[in-house]
């Protein structure tokens, strides 16, 4: 808006240097994404793969391959929490969306809730917690390690001769030596587990800022009221957090859908025994690097795209009027202790309401 | 009266709560840093014990002297080229830095200074490409690169980095904050050219969101593993997490579980140093970027 008013002065048409200072951002988006996104999107629609070294088509073949990614089907068991829930006869593509939502699930459940109660805490003035920059920089920095590397080293701590299991042994845990890659209810857990232990700094992080971008006058106006630190929590954290909240939800989503590095090096890209830690991902790579059937590979991209596209609408949605939302109820609460104060007789309505909150938290 | 009485009924049975609220933090806080802190001791000592000695009495708390071994034997497995992986992985990690950086600015700067029709438009739709994970487009990309010769190359790692959304949304919201038009303005009068200013003004304006994106950046790039995978299947070529995917496939007879540690260390201990020498700094920057509202 100001450039159009230096544009003016100097009379020099400054708006070309933008398209210039474009351009490489706008080539490399053309030629290294929306290219290869479209080739994807059209070759999903070919007869297109590799056969002992000449390659097939691309021929045109309809919803072929679409079909044949429904088509697969095999008896499967399902496992939650490492618990086993049942047994069925379930289309693969179905069973790995599974697979991959139940191992982002068992991570952001334990994620959600560390997160959140370390949030508060770090946060909280009367707590004053010592030493926060040494807890940060320790629970960060799992974040930032080799997701490859993070998985092959908990591969080989988990090991049937690795640390975990001889020290089980040794408390008198478990009987012998137990191979952990063979459970197909252990597998499952641990990648979730590594999952949880790579973002749970992050997400708490992230919580951290929207708990301190809560005005803290808010907490004072609540402090007067008498609430107790549950009722803060519940009526006051909760809902002014709800965007980030849900910002973190969806990302984290978004981040499971792409689970691949940790579940691929930790099963030896096996997919873990009977393919019970098959991910969406994992099976995108085996479609292009072992199968190499590129239009397969394309139906799966498409179908991803398109619950990524919906997701990152929702995020999209979401966080912006969510956040002013939270900037009324905020507006709505200051306004309704301006009340309070500025009327003596609800000032003392209000004192005995401390009293007997209070007293009834205790 | 009675709201006088109170106070004090309350800080005392409160501090009793609070008491018992920070010995519950610290427990839970000291259990997670065991939980982060643990794999990497391991890591560490097991880079200096011998394979028998792992993979016999199973776990150690303390070093062994097998350090050099393993470390020579990490090194010199053909089948695992370690050095050139390292070599590959620096090429390509220190390149996508500056090419990210330097190019997010200039799209920031874009975007900044300039109007210019479509902006809206195009904003709009790099907010939105943003959240669309690379891997969608990865079958297209590979195939690309397969008719372009570029397999087995590490130009398609680099170059596709000229385009980083989020870097790019993280510059922009940064010099929004920071960048004065007058500067411009004034810089202008003194006859610089636009690229001039771009390289002499804003570029040194910026630097503490460089500094903050290029560190995410490395670490992005040296951690990547999906389209390397894709990609690379020459020994020479290889980056850091492919070798170590590589491993388990490797000849079983060479198999060492010291040089294996070794490898993951190698690998991992770079960069979780200078993540420690410069913590304080990423930290916020984990939060200065993403949180939008």
């Amino acid at each position: 808006m100001t450039a159009k008013k230096g544009s003016k002065k100097g009379h020099i048409n400054y708006g070309k240097w933008a398209y210039i200072f474009l351009i490489p951002f706008t080539a490399a988006f053309l030629i290294f994404q929306l290219i290869p996104l479209f080739q994807t999107f059209h070759f999903s629609w070919y007869e297109y793969y590799e056969d002992m070294l000449s390659t097939v088509g691309p021929t045109w073949s309809g919803i072929a391959n679409y079909r044949y990614l429904f088509s697969q089907t095999a008896t499967r068991s399902f496992y939650f929490f490492g618990a086993k829930l049942g047994t069925a006869d379930i289309n693969d593509l179905l069973y790995y969306t599974i697979n991959t939502l139940v191992i982002w699930i068992e991570g952001f459940i334990p994620q959600i809730i560390v997160s959140l109660l370390l949030a508060i805490w770090f946060t909280d003035l009367r707590l004053n917690l010592k030493l926060q920059g040494f807890w940060k920089t320790v629970i960060y920095m799992p974040n930032l390690i080799m997701a490859a590397a993070f998985g092959m080293l908990f591969q080989m701590i988990f090991a049937r001769d690795g640390p975990v299991i001889a020290t089980l042994i040794n408390l008198g845990w478990i009987g012998g030596p137990y191979d952990v890659s063979t459970s197909t209810s252990w597998t499952h857990v641990i990648i979730a587990f590594l999952n949880f232990l790579m973002w749970f700094g992050n997400t708490t992080l992230l919580l951290m800022a929207g708990v301190m971008g809560i005005d803290t006058s808010v907490y004072e106006s609540a402090m007067l009221d008498g609430a107790n630190s549950h009722t803060v929590f519940w009526k006051i954290t909760m809902p002014l957090l709800r965007p980030i909240f849900i910002y973190v939800l969806i990302t984290s989503m978004i981040g499971g859908i792409q689970l691949f590095d940790v579940a691929q090096i930790f099963t030896q890209t096996s997919g873990g025994p009977q393919e019970s830690s098959e991910t969406l991902m994992m099976y995108l790579y085996s479609l292009i690097s072992l199968k190499q059937n590129y239009g397969q590979a394309g139906a799966l991209s498409v179908l991803i795209f398109l619950v990524t596209a919906a997701l990152s609408m929702t995020v999209y949605e979401i966080t912006n009027p969510k956040i002013n939302e939270g900037k009324e109820q905020k507006k709505a609460f200051e306004k309704r202790m301006r009340e309070y104060a500025d009327c003596p007789a609800t000032m003392a309505e209000f004192s005995r309401n401390h009293a007997l909150s209070q007293g009834g938290a205790k | 009266m009675a709201t006088f009485a109170l106070p004090q009924k309350i800080t005392k049975s409160y501090r009793v709560q609070l008491i018992l609220k920070r010995i519950l933090a610290y427990t839970i806080l000291t259990l997670l840093a065991f939980l982060c802190i643990f794999p990497l001791w391991t890591l560490l000592v097991n880079m200096t014990r011998s394979h028998s000695s792992i993979s016999g009495s199973g776990f150690s708390w303390w070093f062994g002297d097998f350090l050099p071994q393993n470390w020579k034997l990490a090194f010199n497995d053909n089948h695992l080229p370690l050095a050139s992986a390292l070599r590959n992985s620096f090429i390509v990690s220190s390149s996508v830095t500056i090419i990210t950086c330097y190019f997010s600015c200039m799209t920031a700067y874009c975007f900044n200074v300039y109007s210019f029709k479509g902006k809206e438009v195009i904003f709009t739709f790099i907010m939105l490409i943003m959240m669309i994970p690379t891997q969608v487009s990865a079958m297209g990309f590979v195939d690309m690169m397969r008719s372009w010769k570029l397999l087995d190359s590490l130009w398609p790692l680099i170059l596709p980095s000229i385009c980083s959304p989020i870097v790019f949304f993280y510059m922009n919201q940064y010099m929004h904050s920071i960048l004065p038009f007058e500067l411009v303005e004034a810089a202008r009068v003194d006859g610089s050219s636009e690229i001039g200013i771009f390289h002499k003004i804003v570029l040194p304006i910026m630097k503490p969101a460089i500094a903050v994106q290029a560190i995410f950046a490395f670490v992005g790039s040296w951690n990547n593993y999906f389209i390397p995978a894709l990609l690379i299947s020459k020994d020479d070529a290889k980056t850091l997490p492919l070798i170590i995917a590589a491993v388990k496939a490797s000849d079983p007879a060479s198999f060492n579980l010291g040089k294996v540690y070794c490898l993951v260390g190698i690998s991992i201990i770079p960069l979780v140093l200078v993540y420690l020498a410069l913590s304080r700094f990423i930290i916020k920057g984990v939060t200065a970027g993403a949180v939008k509202g």
